[in-house]
């Protein structure tokens, strides 16, 4: 259940008492300040709100927000969180990972829980590379990437997380960024409130092994033409006037960057945001600087009727009551052939 | 001796036990002749045993010795405690299940076999270069040479079927004989047939129809003497209500049963593997019990799965084989870290790696009791036969929940697909466990214990005032907090290891099976040893041997007697599926120089071997 009333908790009471331990600087502390502001603004109820994470930085999170919490084991966070929801599908199910956790060593889970549709918010916290183990380069690293098991520079291709989600049929993806705290906190109510599976990548620095990776779009000077907010039923416009926009190339197909006011280009041939458009949303996943903006927000939406474990118990109450045993333990053992043998 | 039947006698038609097995190609539908068999074998109020032998390969080539499946039943007038050690009717139904098999038969054994299915090219490819009908190569046993192929598709020809479903309905055939040779009532076949193809009534009266002419042939055929029909009486079975149960039935309602009484839903996790995935076919339809069963990614995801329900407050059960249970070793050590009830059933297959996934061993006692990353400690339970594991199933349920800890199930590939007659309990007999939910906010610390079972309360989320933290790294002993405190881990390490020990005293003391306390051999086995191990045993006994035969359920921890009661013989003799676990564990725990008896060729012991071992310490 997603749909919550105000509990009238402010985001500080949403921290524990323990001490946050990770690095001065480090992006992790703006995400979990922004996710402790979305939690207060949607009301969340600490009682009835798990955060369940696998390893890595991302995945001490729990310890710091006051909630039940469950840190598990190395990419397989997914799987505590369905096993959770199957068991008790009323709980609100946060799983929190990093990029080597969600899509390395528990590709085949992150990918397993998100085609399934399972009732839960995964936030994956992406700074391209491994933090608490100290500083290899991950799945998500550029290639080239110089870090101590590739002292040479990476040789092979990064994954986008964004695209993965969709490729396995994601039916919620956005993306936002630690340093954006005007724009995290509604995203990340956005991702609650969705009914199923909603995947959103945060793009976080790591201050000591990969600092400044993103700053070619998260810098103040080049954010307005680096960064594209995409809004349901909005043109997708950004720069400093909004004087930027995309436009679909109807000969390659592909998105371009035009300028309103060059060639004749007017507002109506800019691409109005549609997050139920999944091409849209694939296109906007796979946007790259330096030839185009990062894309924010929402970049696709579409319900599904039910969420996976809300599936499963629908099954599970419709046979059940159908069954003519009706639970009774001692049918079940006679079940089959019985036979009598008289004294 | 077990599995000596007196077929070869020429004198009367009572037998006291036979054993028959009926194998053929995978396509010949051997498994359901041999269940129905079972079946009216069991309505003659036979004793039995049951034990089917089938090929990794789904559909190996036609013909081929390696796609032979066969299935082998024990039945008689007194006690059957194994399938039997040597076979006395094989039913052959192509040259490939006649090479295969016949080794296992006794000398002057009974051979039936389809003569339709001897032609030239079965014959090649089961590799023999003379037919061996005719070659002589069958001397010293007994042949039923039939052309079941014929006469097969002659009885149902009224039915209209094409020419290869109608050859499809000779395992029918078959056993319509072998009901005759043994006097079985066919009336359960039949039922089972129209129940079967209710949808196909021509196929179920074709069957039906093949079932009567191999019956008929065999009351009218005129045939030599030692061909006669035999008389197996009823044995002295105590009264009651029964049915057949298989291991993985034993084990899936033993589950179902003990989620029950702990008053918990079940949720049930798996991915196939062979021998488990019957265990979550057999759970998947049983909604109206509370189960939930989840078909997970992975092995992996599949004990997570189960731990995320059992830490939301469902009884979490995952299943799997040797090598399934080492992909989920990781996860079982954060149960053991977080202290969360987790069932975990192995149904152990011949190992290493994929080794022998449809044959039987019990090679995974190191793997339970030790096989984890650091000072892991969980409980292990085994079961020996299929209506043990019912009840052995319970216990493993009731220690997981009341020490909130995994408790890991050893069930083994011959009990999963054994098959055995079982006097059905009454559920209200039952004594339950139910779980008490920690609400109470007051004073409420993570890793505070039960004084008694040093349990920690099991809080499901959901409940106010309660919020915590839980995780894989070191926990303050108390608060739960993270602690990284030298002395805290020892005393964490101390709480785990204390915890798993103390459920001795909540097991029964070691019993002893068969024989006395104190004597000059013990036969000490676990698992599914427990029916070659107990006829043995029993054999000698009758002979005048001084043997007892003791059999452990609880392999950790131990019973406290055990120590003291194998101290109590002169030599402890262990035979076991493996190269020598449990007698290396026994050796560890008690300074006892355990005696390994071992076998690891995908097969049960046969009887005569574990007394051939025995003689030597004799």
């Amino acid at each position: 259940m997603n749909i919550q009333t105000p509990s009238g908790l402010s985001p500080k009471d949403y921290a524990t008492d323990q001490e946050v331990r990770w690095c001065p600087g480090c992006g992790d502390y703006a995400i979990l300040k922004a996710v402790q502001k979305a939690m207060a603004d949607i009301g969340a109820d600490p009682a009835n709100t798990v955060f369940v994470s696998g390893i890595g930085c991302a995945a001490r999170f729990p310890y710091y927000m006051e909630t039940y919490g469950f840190h598990t084991i190395h990419g397989r966070a997914p799987s505590f969180a369905t096993g959770i929801k199957l068991a008790n599908p009323d709980l609100d199910v946060w799983v929190v990972g990093g990029d080597g956790d969600g899509l390395s060593i528990g590709g085949n889970h992150t990918l397993h829980a998100v085609r399934r549709n399972v009732d839960i918010s995964y936030l994956l916290f992406n700074n391209e590379i491994y933090g608490l183990t100290k500083g290899q380069y991950s799945p998500t690293s550029r290639p080239g990437t110089r870090s101590p098991s590739t002292p040479h520079g990476s040789l092979d291709s990064p994954v986008d997380a964004l695209s993965f989600a969709l490729g396995v049929n994601a039916r919620f993806v956005a993306r936002g960024i630690d340093r954006r705290q005007d724009h995290l906190p509604g995203l990340l109510a956005r991702a609650h409130a969705h009914k199923g599976c909603s995947f959103v990548e945060i793009i976080q620095n790591c201050i000591v092994y990969n600092d400044g990776v993103f700053e070619h779009f998260t810098e103040k000077e080049v954010k307005a033409d680096m960064q594209l907010e995409a809004e349901h039923g909005k043109p997708l416009l950004f720069g400093k006037d909004r004087e930027k926009g995309l436009r679909m190339n109807r000969h390659t197909l592909e998105l371009e960057v035009v300028t309103l006011g060059d060639d004749g280009v007017r507002e109506e041939d800019i691409i109005v945001h549609d997050e139920t458009n999944r091409t849209i949303g694939g296109a906007l996943a796979r946007l790259k600087p330096p030839d185009f903006p990062v894309a924010i927000g929402v970049l696709y939406c579409s319900p599904a009727e039910q969420s996976y474990e809300q599936a499963v118990l629908s099954q599970n109450r419709a046979i059940a009551d159908k069954a003519p045993t009706k639970g009774d333990m001692n049918a079940l053992l006679h079940r089959g052939a019985t036979w009598e043998v008289a004294a | 001796m077990e599995g000596g039947s007196v077929l070869l006698d020429e004198s009367g038609n009572e037998l006291e036990s036979a054993v028959v097995r009926f194998a053929g190609d995978s396509g010949d539908g051997m498994q359901l002749t041999g269940t129905q068999f079972t079946q009216a074998t069991a309505m003659a109020r036979n004793d039995l045993a049951t034990f089917p032998d089938f090929p990794a390969e789904i559909r190996a080539p036609a013909g081929t010795t390696f796609g032979v499946s066969a299935f082998q039943i024990h039945f008689g007038s007194r006690t059957i405690r194994t399938s039997g050690d040597a076979v006395d009717v094989l039913v052959a139904m192509n040259p490939a299940a006649l090479k295969t098999n016949l080794a296992d038969l006794r000398k002057g054994g009974l051979i039936i076999v389809d003569t339709g299915a001897f032609t030239a090219r079965n014959l090649s490819k089961a590799g023999f270069a003379a037919n061996p009908l005719e070659d002589g190569s069958l001397e010293g046993y007994r042949k039923l040479e039939v052309d079941m192929t014929r006469m097969t598709v002659e009885a149902v020809k009224p039915f209209g079927l094409g020419n290869k479903d109608a050859q499809r309905c000779k395992n029918m055939w078959a056993l319509g004989l072998v009901d005759w040779l043994f006097g079985r009532d066919r009336t359960i076949n039949e039922d089972w047939l129209k129940q079967k193809f209710a949808s196909k009534p021509d196929i179920a009266d074709a069957n039906i129809a093949a079932l009567n002419a191999g019956h008929a042939f065999g009351e009218t055929a005129d045939m030599a003497r030692e061909f006669r029909a035999f008389v197996v009486p009823p044995a002295d079975i105590a009264p009651g209500t029964y049915r057949a149960l298989t291991g993985g039935e034993g084990v899936a309602m033993g589950l179902v049963a003990g989620a029950r009484l702990a008053g918990l839903p079940l949720l049930f996790t798996g991915y196939p593997i062979t021998p488990a995935s019957a265990l979550l076919h057999l759970l998947a339809p049983l909604k109206d019990y509370g189960v939930t069963t989840f078909q997970a990614e992975d092995e992996i995801a599949a004990v997570c799965a189960a731990i995320g329900g059992s830490y939301a407050g469902a009884l979490g059960v995952t299943s799997s084989s040797g090598p399934g249970i080492a992909l989920k070793t990781e996860a079982i050590g954060l149960a053991v870290a977080t202290e969360l009830p987790l069932v975990i059933v192995n149904s152990q297959r011949g190992g290493p790696s994929t080794g022998l996934p449809t044959k039987t061993e019990q090679s995974d006692l190191y793997q339970a009791v030790y096989g984890r990353n650091a000072d892991s400690p969980l409980a292990v339970v085994a079961c020996h036969s299929p209506g043990d594991a019912y009840f052995a199933a319970i216990e493993a349920c009731r220690l997981a929940v009341k020490y909130m800890t995994p408790v890991m199930f050893l069930t083994d590939g011959y009990i999963a697909n054994a098959a055995e007659p079982w006097p059905i309990p009454d559920f209200e007999d039952h004594e339950p466990f139910p779980v008490a939910f920690r609400t109470d906010p007051d004073g409420y610390q993570v890793y505070a214990r039960d004084p008694e079972t040093l349990a920690r309360d099991w809080v499901k989320p959901g409940t106010p005032g309660l919020l915590h933290r839980i995780g894989g790294i070191e926990k303050h002993h108390l608060t739960g907090d993270i602690s990284y405190d030298a002395d805290n881990h020892q005393k964490m390490t101390d709480n785990r290891r204390n915890k798993i020990l103390g459920i001795a005293r909540d097991i029964p003391d070691q019993a002893v099976d068969q024989g006395q306390e104190g004597g000059k051999v013990a036969v000490v086995g676990w698992g599914s040893t427990h029916g070659p191990i107990g006829r043995a045993v029993s054999n000698m006994r009758a002979r005048g041997h001084d043997v007892s035969h003791i059999h452990i359920r609880h392999i950790w921890p131990m019973p406290r007697n055990l120590g003291d009661l194998l101290n109590s013989y002169e030599t402890v003799v262990v035979p076991e599926m493996n190269t020598g676990q449990l007698a290396t564990v026994l050796r560890a725990e008690f300074l006892i120089d355990a005696k390994p008896v071992n076998k690891v060729n995908g097969k049960p012991f046969r009887i005569v071997e574990i007394e051939e071992a025995l003689e030597a310490w004799l």
